[in-house]
């Protein structure tokens, strides 16, 4: 079957930079996927290679089992590295533009602007645009074809908290319509809310490409208890010294949250006091920070 | 493709800045070739370039010469900004990104950005014609001098000869912004060509040494002001003199055409776009 969005053994080099390295990329139909990475990862690069911006050094890309030429990007709609328009025109006018080299009617050009609620300033020139306001135009001319496929990169980059819920709300509507979409993004909390699956990379290379729930799996069960030593003694031998550490006066451990009660009980028989029972939710950004290397740029 | 070149057509009818150039243009035009010539004239005196070319220059039968003999400089330099506004303005709005992820292919996209530069060459120049017929019309009649109009076929060589020279001038304007990326280093380099190289070799280089005297005559300026003379522009204007054949000229600006358009086609076609 032809997956929507596929890349293999996609590499391109600047130079002596390599930016994206290898890459390995599928985008399943209905899904919304997330393209996770620190600045400067590779994920622009990957994008605009999926476009057809930028051509690839070595690898392919096949969009709906297309590989770039005529009709290439019929069923898609992209927003790529910030909305860029013409200034001068207002924002209705630069929709017109792109409807002609989208070759859609100007009735889209309405339905797009409604989508994006712009249509009450939509007869303003862009330049006098929020930036929020932008980013609903580039969203907006992303849909004008109404495409299965969405490619949006970093759409709510510059959005205040507003803004981006917003944005966020809009790209949910969207994928509940049955729209595909491909994000990209390096805020890990914005992936949590709106990806079924996520790529994370770095250094142009993929390094995890997995569901969200299993990217935030393992969480710990934090146990205070007293006598501490007791307390690890009776645990490791119930469930294994691998899966228990101890954290000063507390023990961490690696176990499903369902198993807290029967671990209680436990303790309680084996004569320990238990002061403290909690589950830590897995850290997806302590997570993303192992798998990036520590990358600092990640929101 | 049509709806990409009405797109792009949409585009620059709707900036200001086009209508700016062709304002200029006309203005230009109407002050060079009537109102100083004309003062001249009237007040009897000799003063700037152009201002003794007497009352003839100024009748309805030398329309076509007046219209479009500041296209080898003058003319022929907003047209190369417009030449570049049209395709440099994408680098500096970064909307190339913006018009291609909708899909058209490379090949479509400057087709329409050369037919919108091919359009707007051809409004400057019905422009500049129909500013001298009706400011000729007005000297004739100031004058009280006979209405005698060049001949259609006259006026349609004009328009054609001056929108091959405008256009020539155009394509290397959009080839430079390609090949730049930008619009101000573009404009600055094309009219330091336009408006000084060409002028040095030709009153400096040329009478001094034989081999650049001979080098010119393949040069897009000297051609450009050899067809409009032959097309009845007075050899006083600043690049206009017959050094060649109009039918050489005719070619060369052609050929100078295609090279330019081909050049900026193929950069723009195997460069990504960042």
């Amino acid at each position: 079957m032809n997956q929507p969005v596929e890349t293999s053994a996609l590499s391109k080099r600047y130079g002596h930079i390599l930016a994206v390295d290898d890459l390995n990329l599928t985008v399943h139909p209905g899904e919304v996927y997330g393209f996770l990475g620190p600045n400067g990862a590779g994920k622009t690069t990957t994008l605009r290679m999926l476009l057809g911006l930028v051509r690839p050094t070595s690898g392919r890309v096949s969009l709906f089992g297309t590989e770039p030429g005529p009709g290439y990007l019929d069923r898609v709609g992209a927003l790529v590295e910030g909305p860029a328009f013409y200034p001068y025109l207002s924002g209705r006018d630069n929709l017109r533009v792109l409807a002609g080299h989208a070759e859609v009617g100007r009735k889209r050009v309405d339905a797009v602007l409604d989508a994006v609620d712009l249509t009450e300033r939509s007869r303003d020139r862009y330049a006098t645009y929020s930036l929020g306001m932008k980013q609903r135009l580039g969203l907006a001319a992303a849909l004008l074809k109404d495409p299965d496929l969405l490619i949006l990169d970093e759409p709510t980059n510059g959005l205040d908290p507003a803004g981006m819920a917003d944005m966020r709300r809009v790209i949910r509507n969207l994928a509940a319509d049955g729209h595909t979409v491909l994000l990209s993004s390096h805020l890990l909390g914005e992936v949590e809310q709106i990806c079924d699956r996520v790529g994370v990379i770095s250094q142009g290379r993929m390094i995890a490409d997995t569901s969200v729930t299993e990217l935030g799996s393992g969480g710990t069960l934090r146990i205070a208890a007293d006598p501490v030593d007791d307390a690890q003694a009776c645990v490791t031998a119930l469930l294994g010294a691998d899966r228990v550490r101890t954290v000063g006066h507390a023990l961490d451990i690696d176990v499903d949250a369902s198993h807290a009660a029967r671990i209680n009980a436990e303790l309680v028989h084996a004569g320990v006091s238990v002061t403290e029972l909690r589950w830590h939710e897995p850290d997806l950004e302590q997570t993303f920070l192992e798998l990036t290397g520590g990358h600092a740029h990640v929101g | 493709m049509w709806a990409s070149i009405r797109a792009e057509l949409f585009k620059q009818a709707k900036r200001p800045a086009s209508w700016l150039l062709l304002a200029v243009a006309g203005v230009l035009m109407l002050v060079f070739a009537y109102v100083v010539p004309y003062a001249g004239y009237a007040g009897g005196t000799s003063g700037p370039p152009n201002s003794d070319r007497g009352l003839a220059a100024l009748l309805p039968d030398q329309v076509v010469g007046s219209a479009i003999g500041g296209m080898p400089v003058f003319a022929g330099a907003l047209a190369l900004v417009f030449g570049v506004l049209v395709a440099g303005s994408e680098y500096t709005w970064v909307t190339w990104k913006t018009v291609l992820a909708q899909g058209p292919s490379r090949a479509t996209v400057y087709a329409a950005k050369t037919a919108t530069v091919a359009a707007g060459v051809l409004v400057l120049v019905l422009t500049l014609l129909a500013t001298a017929t009706a400011a000729s019309a007005v000297v004739a009649s100031a004058e009280d001098q006979q209405m005698t109009w060049p001949s259609a076929s006259e006026l349609l060589l004009g328009a054609g000869g001056g929108w091959l020279v405008a256009m020539m001038w155009a394509s290397l304007g959009v080839a430079l912004a390609v090949l730049l990326r930008s619009v101000a280093l573009p404009i600055g380099l094309g009219l330091v060509w336009l408006l000084a190289v060409q002028n040095l070799l030709a009153a400096i280089a040329a009478p001094l040494l034989d081999w650049v005297a001979e080098a010119q005559k393949g040069l897009p300026g000297p051609n450009a002001g050899s067809l409009v003379a032959s097309l009845g522009a007075s050899p006083e204007t600043p690049g206009v003199g017959e050094l060649v054949s109009s039918g050489q000229a005719a070619l060369v600006l052609a050929g100078y055409l295609v090279a330019f358009t081909a050049l900026g086609y193929v950069l723009f076609n195997r460069r990504d776009v960042l």
